[in-house]
């Protein structure tokens, strides 16, 4: 059974990143049944909500402010699920994720972040944009 | 972006007085340095203890400018992360490219 979720869509706008990930911050600290250490998840969360909207910003929507981004939040006891919808072209994960980032590149380490601290992640081809579905499990 | 600049000897030391170093506001710091760049000055303490979450733009901000110092023979030098910070270079490995001192006070004497 669930027991949170939480739809919100934003204007195609970097103002929003603080926004949503304080939502994911006090999603960590109300979440029912999870033992783990909260103010890490807290950080995580709203690291990879911050990162996954701004890659849809100002990648996938090349930061058009006539677009919008809409982020889907659910959680089990299990699993937390965050998708992130873009209205955009879309572009190589899998390319993105196994590129090797030099030390002392200023850019690309965004998407890396994303598959470090979730379990699953994948950008799927969504009606006429796309969606990067990101799952944590809980215990 | 908040910054309080203070220029002490040959050291520019800029506080960061936002909570976040993100997309939405990295960019001014890495205007700000660029522009002491551009006059001459090339030794930079960055203090971020007020600063409680960094994301990937905020870190390319400050590679940025330790690339640019570097780059004209100055130094570009981190202190006061607080711990959730901290483990952000970790998680990206710049821990292991920038100098990071727990006070102001060891930066200015590093150099």
């Amino acid at each position: 059974m669930k027991q949170i979720e939480v739809n919100i869509t934003v204007p195609n706008q970097t103002k929003y990143l603080c926004m949503i990930g304080k939502i994911g911050e006090s999603l960590a600290h109300t979440l029912n049944n999870y033992h783990g250490d909260r103010e890490e998840l807290a950080y995580h969360l709203n690291l990879v909500l911050t990162e996954a909207l701004s890659n849809a910003i100002c990648h996938a929507n090349a930061c058009d402010p006539t677009k919008e981004v809409r982020v889907s939040i659910s959680a089990s006891d299990k699993n937390l699920k965050i998708c992130v919808f873009d209205q955009g072209k879309g572009f190589d994960i899998q390319h993105l994720a196994k590129m090797k980032v030099n030390e002392t590149a200023e850019g690309g380490r965004g998407i890396q972040i994303i598959f470090k601290l979730m379990d699953r992640v994948e950008y799927l081809r969504k009606g006429s944009g796309n969606v990067l579905e990101m799952t944590k499990r809980l215990h | 972006m908040q910054l309080n600049i203070v220029e002490q000897d040959e050291i520019v030391k800029i506080e960061v007085q936002e909570e976040r170093m993100d997309a939405h506001n990295s960019g001014d710091l890495k205007e700000q340095m660029l522009q002491l760049f551009d006059e001459g000055k090339y030794n930079l303490i960055i203090n971020l203890s007020a600063v409680r979450f960094v994301d990937s733009s905020g870190l390319g901000a400050l590679v940025s400018g330790f690339k640019n110092a570097s780059a004209r023979e100055g130094s570009l030098k981190l202190c006061c992360l607080q711990p959730q910070v901290r483990s952000m270079f970790e998680l990206t490995r710049l821990h292991r490219v920038f100098e990071i001192f727990a006070t102001i006070e060891e930066a200015v004497d590093s150099f």
